[in-house]
């Protein structure tokens, strides 16, 4: 047994016009683990998402997917190989439907419309909004639209999903619910990497989590190591 | 709309009854004239649903399109001017060099967005224009005109204004099952994925440069059918009147006045902008010349103050502000 790590990151490094947003982050993503990302504001989750969705092209290092270098690759092309990602500020297709929305996802696999919506559905389910599928996506809630842009994501048949700040903005009641959410995603088989600042929603659940802090990676380690490690703490509090 | 893979008896009941009218429609018209205002109203609705494709759906605003309709009038004129090819060919060839056109035009434009998306098209146009103005080959801003002595179906010249009005009606008929095809395929769908969220819908695996080309290239092979169809009608084109900027305002105008992203908006959308047009051409007679311009330019205002979604969106407005309105009559 020696498959390649599902994501393999080394040396990513982004900086813009000098500006150093990410700097030598190396780290593995192994298949249907659940990591947490963390970090103070401003310390580079977001352009490390976007760095590895193909949104960025990173200044310096590689990133492997299966084993292929998809450094620098496009978005459309970091989805068909199997990564999909949210937003963290929603992105909905507001002159759509909740069903429509989860159906253009869908269509990356199988671009018959009647299969799309089929396992559209399916999706809604899965995260709790069949009773809104014909609902315009714009009339959702933000905590809707939120597990919207998840069911979205899982229906292109994702192999890693990007989940930023999903829980931001969430009561309790809704935190626990996403929490196992996450946990169900990893039941399917899907990776996943969560930014997230609500810890009583990613601590209880994650295999693992990295810390950014100014750009850098200060700790990769279970949540239990994570909570008592002095340079975490230091970030977060600070000295 | 609730299930869009399932037709909706309602819908295919009112298109055919649309179809049914639209077919009657001259049997009862003998003065030419009136006739050819109908005519009018047809071409309009083709190049707006030709328009809306990628200007409607996939939310490219183009405000060039006139470079397509003058790409089909010239080419299917040129070749029946110089080799006698059937304008039914034409009008293909036309078709087609308005696509390779559109690619080589939207690689570069589409990496603009939104209003410079837009600029450029106007820049592109009005280049197409000066360059077709200056060429001796293609006759200059004296134009080209069709000889009268070929008349019948082959050349699709007419001295009765009856095959002219079927013709477009059937070429309106195909640009609209063309478009309502699009919005049922999954590319409808990007299209509006484009146009609400491009950067979700790339997040999604769609590649906005290759749809955005497909949205665009559609459309202008339909606008260039239309430009040849005009070529025949008048049997004179000259860059002033095909290539002219105003012409590129009007076929916009037409989808956004009657509703974009609608199938059927833009058919509407010509009716209420021909009949203007018309009429104000007939109550201020020559002295008016412009005054077409100002009611564009009042339109324009008045749909992007009072309903950016057009009169279809008015009307959908009001059917929602009347609820029930369809229940009682039913209970009655």
């Amino acid at each position: 047994m020696n498959t390649p790590p599902l994501l393999a990151v080394d040396g990513l490094g982004k900086a813009f016009d000098g500006l150093v947003a990410n700097r030598d982050i190396s780290f593995l993503i192994h298949h249907a683990e659940i990591v947490g990302l963390i970090g103070p504001n401003g310390a580079g989750k977001t352009t490390l998402f976007n760095c590895l969705a193909g949104f960025h092209t990173p200044t310096t290092g590689r990133i492997a997917f299966e084993g292929h270098d998809i450094t620098g690759s496009t978005p459309e092309a970091a989805a068909a190989l199997g990564i999909a990602r949210t937003f963290q500020i929603v992105r909905i297709f507001h002159s759509m439907t909740a069903l429509e929305n989860v159906m253009v996802g869908a269509m990356l696999r199988n671009k018959r419309v009647a299969d799309a919506r089929h396992r559209a559905e399916q999706e809604l389910a899965f995260v709790g909004l069949s009773h809104r599928a014909e609902t315009p996506a714009s009339s959702l809630t933000v905590s809707e639209q939120k597990r919207l842009e998840v069911a979205r994501a899982l229906a292109t048949d994702p192999k890693l999903i990007l989940l930023d700040e999903v829980m931001a903005g969430l009561n309790q009641t809704e935190v626990r619910e996403a929490s196992q959410l996450v946990v169900r995603i990893h039941q399917r088989g899907i990776a996943s990497i969560i930014v997230e600042h609500v810890m009583e929603g990613i601590m209880p659940i994650a295999h693992r989590m990295l810390v950014l802090d100014y750009g850098a990676k200060i700790a990769d380690g279970t949540p239990a190591e994570i909570a008592e490690n002095p340079a975490v703490i230091a970030a977060y509090l600070g000295e | 709309m609730s299930n869009r893979t399932v037709l909706d008896p309602r819908k295919a009941l009112g298109a055919v009854a649309l179809l049914a009218f639209a077919l009657l429609l001259p049997l009862g018209i003998t003065d030419p004239s009136r006739l050819n205002f109908f005519i009018l109203i047809l071409m309009g609705a083709q190049l707006g649903v030709a328009w809306n494709i990628v200007g409607g759906y996939a939310g490219q605003v183009s405000l060039g399109h006139a470079v397509f309709y003058g790409i089909g009038a010239y080419t299917s004129t040129m070749l029946a001017l110089s080799l006698g090819l059937s304008p039914w060919i034409g009008m293909l060839a036309g078709g087609l060099l308005a696509v390779v056109f559109s690619l080589a035009m939207g690689w570069p434009c589409f990496r603009l967005k939104g209003h410079y998306f837009a600029m450029a098209t106007i820049a592109v146009a009005e280049i197409v224009q000066i360059l077709v103005t200056n060429s001796e080959f293609l006759e200059g801003a004296v134009g080209l005109s069709l000889p009268l002595d070929r008349s019948g179906l082959a050349a699709m010249v007419f001295l009765s204004k009856l095959p002219y009005y079927y013709i477009i009606l059937g070429l309106l008929v195909v640009t609209v099952l063309v478009a309502w095809a699009i919005e049922r395929s999954h590319i409808g769908y990007y299209f509006r994925a484009i146009k609400d969220e491009p950067e979700a819908a790339r997040a999604l695996g769609v590649s906005l440069t290759r749809y955005k080309l497909i949205a665009l290239s559609v459309s202008a092979f339909l606008t260039a059918v239309g430009g040849s169809f005009y070529a025949q009608k008048e049997m004179f084109i000259d860059p002033g009147s095909v290539f002219a900027g105003a012409m590129s305002i009007k076929i916009a105008l037409v989808a956004i006045l009657g509703g974009v992203g609608t199938l059927m908006g833009p058919v509407l959308g010509a009716v209420i902008l021909i009949t203007i047009e018309e009429y104000s051409r007939t109550l201020f007679g020559s002295t008016g010349s412009g005054t077409d311009m100002i009611i564009y330019a009042m339109m324009i205002i008045l749909v992007a103050v009072f309903s950016p979604a057009g009169v279809m969106g008015l009307l959908q407005d009001l059917r929602r502000h009347l609820p029930g309105a369809g229940k009682t009559s039913e209970t009655r």
